[in-house]
């Protein structure tokens, strides 16, 4: 690892302004990506603002239903919290499927929203990478890439986005909260992933020294029947091949709500809107769910060794609504 | 933004400074840089090689060790962000030279073969049980399975894990 400096900041205030006065400097949570690249020699910070110390490890039920997570909120700890057992499983369960119990111990919340992609071209700190080095190419585009994306992909990156909750958070709209240099804002989900367009190494819009303070879930009631399916290579503690969050409403065996995000196929989590559009209003059966899936696979873009994720999205999306409307189903 | 604020806290490093860790109980101060992993300090530094180093990324869990209680891996975190929370190695499970009866089980139930991954199995186990994730097969092995063993000593862990759960008293 490359000789770099440390600070441990007490207050918010102090860790952005220390990130933001040096162009070479980073925010460090967890440190479970990150610690890993900067050995790697992926990341070169010349100097680690350890915001550990601050005080954002808060999971708080709002008013009215939603739900408030700090940003330095550990997975293992948000996972198990009463109030998104119960009120969002999807959040819950996909915390669970993600990573090991010794990750889920280090790894902040804000973090997991900013973990970077697993490409192996990205990661090697050799090969042409469009994410890592601008210009240079995607030694993936015609090399191994089982795993990586076939939605929303570019000319310049096929990487996929590998987290499992934020999969969840985007398919219950939650907002990521922010403080930085010139204030703070609030970003949905969705715009806080950014496609990898002609840009694949901006991956979320947070300026050089924004922090994210905290996640918020609004309020929603179909969430407390939702699931996180993950399907991966083993068993357990493995990046995800296709996932899906799914909550969905049924009355009178009608379609009135739906929830749909995929994990392992997008370049950025994939909420899976023309999927949900088409269910809306269809009766809860399986030639409902087999169009709706077919139609969000419709636009997927696979790539000789990941053409298998299109059909595996399909028949995950088509398991996840079955489980769901299944009235004999937990 | 706070116009009243503290002078700026001291930032450390690129070089050595002195680093003070807590680690199984005694209160160590070693001169390291600011990169230097909790892993390599405990092992290049303290003399405590029972945390192994397998892959240094995070993916074997052969450096499983406690921070504040909690199961971590020491090759992802940096040494100097220990400052302040204590630090539990294997050698620190059982005070005295005593086994750990964790330890013992392995010994019991023939839990290992080339032994590199045992420590942090063995992490991982007593911290398993302490998280209440041990109550069948099933669950061991997902609670477990950030601790890959290569010569896949995988039932034997389960029957060892299985043993102190079941034994009177099996909190840490």
């Amino acid at each position: 690892m490359r000789p770099l400096s440390y600070v441990r900041a007490a207050d918010a205030d102090t860790a952005i302004a220390m990130v933001a006065e040096r162009p070479d400097s980073a925010f460090l949570a967890g440190g479970t990506t990150e610690v890993d690249l900067v050995r790697q020699g992926v990341l070169r910070p010349g100097l680690l603002v350890d915001i550990n110390d601050l005080p954002l490890t808060g999971v708080e039920d709002l008013p009215g239903g939603g739900l408030r997570i700090g940003a330095l909120a550990r997975m293992s700890d948000v996972a198990r919290v009463p109030g998104v057992v119960a009120r969002f499983p999807v959040i819950s369960q996909a915390l669970l499927l993600g990573a090991s119990a010794q990750l889920r111990n280090m790894a902040s919340m804000g973090g997991n929203l900013c973990q970077r992609v697993r490409c192996s071209y990205f990661r090697d700190a050799t090969s042409p990478c469009n994410k890592r080095e601008p210009g240079s190419g995607c030694a993936a585009m015609d090399g191994f890439h089982r795993g990586h994306a076939i939605l929303g992909t570019s000319g310049t990156c096929i990487a996929v986005h590998p987290s499992d909750v934020a999969v969840a958070l985007t398919a219950l709209d939650a907002v990521v909260h922010t403080r930085g240099p010139g204030g703070e804002r609030a970003i949905g989900i969705d715009d806080f992933f950014l496609l990898p367009g002609d840009t694949p190494e901006r991956e979320h819009p947070l300026e050089h020294g924004e922090l994210i303070t905290a996640i918020e879930v609004p309020a929603a009631s179909i969430a407390r029947r939702s699931v996180y399916l993950k399907f991966r290579d083993r068993e357990s503690y493995e990046f995800a091949l296709v996932s899906v969050a799914a909550a969905v409403d049924v009355a009178d065996g009608a379609i009135t709500g739906v929830r749909l995000a995929l994990g392992g196929v997008g370049a950025k989590p994939w909420r899976a809107r023309r999927a949900e559009h088409s269910l809306l209003g269809r009766p809860a059966t399986t030639a409902s769910f087999a169009d709706a899936a077919g139609q969000e696979l419709a636009m997927a873009t696979p790539r000789p060794m990941n053409a298998f994720k299109v059909e595996l999205a399909k028949r995950a999306i088509m398991r996840s609504l079955t489980m769901l409307t299944n009235e004999n189903a937990p | 933004m706070n116009t009243e604020l503290a002078s700026p806290p001291t930032v450390r490093g690129p070089g050595a400074g002195t680093v003070v860790l807590t680690v199984n109980d005694q209160v160590r101060e070693l001169p390291v840089e600011p990169r230097v992993s909790l892993l390599d300090a405990l092992r290049e530094h303290l003399g405590l090689t029972g945390s192994k180093k397998g892959c240094d990324q995070g993916t074997c869990g052969a450096c499983t060790v406690w921070v504040d209680g909690r199961r971590v891996l020491a090759c992802l975190t940096l040494a100097v962000t220990c400052e302040g929370h204590e630090v539990t190695t294997i050698e620190g499970l059982a005070p005295g030279g005593e086994l750990h009866r964790m330890q013992a089980a392995f010994i019991d139930r023939d839990a290992f073969q080339c032994g590199y991954c045992t420590p942090g199995q063995i992490m991982s186990a007593v911290a398993l049980l302490a998280e209440g994730h041990a109550g069948d097969d099933a669950e061991i092995a997902e609670w477990m399975s950030g601790n890959i063993c290569r010569c896949a000593a995988y039932p034997n862990i389960r029957a060892a894990i299985r043993d102190v759960r079941d034994s009177a008293g099996a909190e840490r």
